[in-house]
């Protein structure tokens, strides 16, 4: 279905010839959102009933509207459950609106935070927590985590807007891998040296089972900011996807978009990074998953990546507490699992780059 | 005007070569010279006269040792695997059109850090010198299987390889295969833990005449087979069809050329361990300074390559610390910020 050339695209219509004609399917979008939220229901239901101890639908429901702390279940749904399980929520919706948002400006579809370098900048600044400030609160652990993906991304970025020719995708995936190896060189170095190697695989691998209310009350509120900054920009962000000067001749700000949206991709990267470390395939398969299902505009993409992305991280979770009770399978491995074969059918369909 | 315009042509060809050669001849005097210094590196110093004396065979008994039995063996590994993982990328990224395309990114360095850790899980008492030189073989397998099978992902019938399938697929196996070793982390003891995260950083820990002669065949075989093929590395740059126009075979071709920068990489990545960088940024750098003909390309990018390793391990011999950083690492610390900055400058 090709996207006409309506009023709520002003835009465009300004011009008489849309300059590609690209395909969307908002009705296999608003699916995606419908049944996506329905499912993800679900899913968090049947989270929060299962686990160490069993606790029936009608006792989860409950202890999540009528929370009475005398009672053990409720504690434990509560306290342990609940706060999990919306980490993992909001995981899965930053990677994925990261991932995208990144695919969509550096029209490249395996940029996500990881080959940006940005994971290997938060992890890198995990590290130097771990060596040199052990005991560091949540709040500081995040803290650091921002500040190393943004000295990532301004490395990256610096870089290749330092260039004459500007900031081209292939600069900037160039960029990306060099930044990631350094970084990555620094943080592997330091727990190396420190011995913190391990302590820090533990502490990634143990994901979201550690999930707090604090943690998520000092996340969300920067996510929330982020994901609503983020449908603001779609529009901006499917011109973009189009090519810099296509965007460009439609009037767009791009210099002003890119860094917005990498600013977006900082805020929602750096938040997931601190809560459970790197999990690198969300951001890179939603997106194209996505992409395949609704076609190739940003403001039906955005929103079904984020539902998507939720949903494989609260359903990996649940696997993950499954698959080898009462012990936990890191979750970042899951989704390796699950990704890895699906990627890489999509890889044997690819025809074209984008 | 015809012959006046060829002969321009003919000339800047010509100034072309003798640039090229210089750049060459530059990077060999680098290199003698990194190898002096590194020489003179560490904890008993040998001075440039002494290295030739003892080179000569007119050292002292314990110059000899320090050189023939601890320093030469180590630099000589440094030069072969820098040589063989640069070659590699650049066979890899001609191949498959990519920049990005490097023994790390498809696989090699998980396929063979895999079967490592596999080893020192199951067997965890057998890290004695007899297991090490176990290591580089169950490191070429590992290596070896991944490629295959990322081959054969990335393979269908009547399309052969395209080079964004492979690409793709090289990373979907690499993040399966990390995954793995994920899991694998969480139940090494912190002894087997160390030993592989060195051995995953790239510590050359080889550093033996043993090693150097398993590592040597590879690449007396690979690195002339790479350069004799440079001119099919060049029509394969212009694309498919053009390329199967030229009457080149490219299917045969690409599965030959990938062999050989698979046999490169994972012979090199199991003497090193898995030094990551090499592959990418030396045929990079090596492009800036000749331009993108194959023949000078390769024997540049080799020359970069074994430099840039050289170098650091030579730093990382050097460093002050109570433990050795591995190379692979100082490469990455060293390389990394050298290929922003050219980077930033390009114009292409």
């Amino acid at each position: 279905m090709k996207l006409s050339e309506s009023s709520d695209n002003p835009a465009r219509s300004s011009h008489n010839q849309p300059p590609t004609q690209f395909h969307s399917r908002p009705w296999a979008a608003s699916l995606i959102l419908t049944a996506g939220i329905a499912l993800l229901a679900f899913g968090i239901a049947l989270s929060l009933s299962f686990g160490a101890a069993s606790i029936r639908l009608f006792e989860v429901w409950n202890a999540v509207f009528h929370f009475n702390p005398a009672i053990q279940n409720h504690q434990i749904i509560w306290e342990i459950r609940l706060p999990r399980i919306l980490g993992g929520v909001l995981i899965g919706v930053c990677f994925a609106v990261a991932g995208a948002i990144m695919q969509g400006m550096t029209r490249n579809p395996l940029a996500d935070s990881g080959l940006l370098g940005l994971n290997s900048g938060a992890s890198l600044a995990m590290a130097i927590c771990f060596a040199l400030f052990p005991g560091s609160s949540f709040l500081q652990l995040m803290l650091y985590s921002f500040v190393g993906a943004a000295l990532a991304v301004v490395m990256v970025y610096g870089t290749s807007s330092l260039s004459k020719t500007g900031i081209t995708p292939v600069r900037l995936v160039l960029a990306g891998a060099a930044v990631t190896a350094l970084l990555s060189a620094l943080g592997d170095a330091i727990s190396l040296y420190f011995n913190v190697g391990q302590d820090l695989a533990f502490w990634y691998a143990g994901g979201l089972s550690g999930t707090k209310w604090v943690q998520l009350s000092i996340v969300l509120p920067w996510v929330v900011v982020a994901f609503i900054g983020a449908l603001m920009l779609s529009r901006s962000i499917t011109l973009l996807s189009l090519g810099d000067e296509i965007a460009l001749s439609l009037g767009q700000r791009t210099g002003l978009v890119k860094i917005t949206g990498m600013l977006l991709v900082l805020i929602l990267a750096g938040a997931a990074v601190s809560l459970v470390g790197s999990i690198g395939f969300v951001g890179l398969i939603i997106p194209h998953i996505t992409r395949k299902l609704v076609g190739v505009d940003y403001r039906w993409i955005i929103p079904c990546s984020a539902i998507m992305g939720a949903l494989l991280i609260v359903f990996a979770d649940l696997a993950a507490r499954m698959i080898n009770a009462p012990e936990e399978t890191p979750v970042g491995v899951l989704i390796a699992l699950i990704g890895v074969p699906f990627f890489l059918y999509l890889a044997r369909k690819e025809r074209r780059a984008l | 005007m015809n012959n006046v315009t060829s002969g321009v042509i003919a000339k800047a060809s010509h100034r072309k070569k003798i640039h090229d050669w210089i750049v060459v001849i530059i990077l060999i005097m680098l290199l003698i010279a990194a190898f002096t210094i590194s020489a003179n590196t560490g904890t008993i110093r040998l001075s440039p006269m002494e290295l030739f004396k003892t080179l000569l065979g007119q050292g002292t008994p314990q110059q000899e040792l320090i050189l023939f039995e601890f320093r030469l063996p180590r630099m000589v590994i440094s030069i072969l695997i820098g040589a063989g993982l640069a070659v590699s990328g650049c066979i890899m990224q001609g191949v498959s059109r990519n920049g990005l395309a490097d023994p790390g990114i498809l696989g090699i360095n998980a396929g063979a850090g895999l079967m490592v850790m596999l080893f020192v899980l199951l067997f965890p008492s057998m890290q004695t010198t007899n297991s090490l030189f176990l290591l580089p073989g169950l490191a070429l397998i590992g290596s070896g299987a991944a490629a295959i099978l990322i081959y054969a992902l990335s393979y269908k019938k009547g399309e052969g390889i395209s080079p964004t399938r492979l690409l793709l697929s090289g990373i979907g196996v690499a993040a399966g295969i990390s995954a793995a070793m994920i899991i694998m982390t969480l139940k090494l003891t912190p002894e087997s833990y160390t030993f592989v995260a060195n051995w995953l950083a790239g510590s050359i820990w080889g550093s033996n005449w043993k090693f150097v002669m398993a590592l040597l065949p590879w690449l007396i075989i690979l690195l002339p087979f790479a350069y004799y093929k440079a001119n099919v590395m060049n029509v394969l740059n212009l694309g498919d069809q053009t390329a199967s126009g030229l009457g080149t075979p490219i299917e045969r071709e690409r599965i030959l050329l990938l062999a050989a920068a698979v046999g490169l990489a994972s012979s090199s990545v199991s003497v090193s361990g898995g030094i990551g960088f090499v592959g990418l940024v030396a045929p990079h750098l090596a492009r800036k300074l000749v331009g993108p003909k194959h023949k000078m390309l390769l024997v540049t990018s080799a020359l970069v390559g074994a430099l840039l390793v050289l170098v650091a391990d030579t730093i990382t011999r050097s460093l002050p610390l109570q433990k050795e950083i591995p190379t692979g690492l100082i490469v990455a610390i060293i390389g990394a910020p050298y290929f922003l900055y050219l980077l930033s400058r390009s114009k292409g």
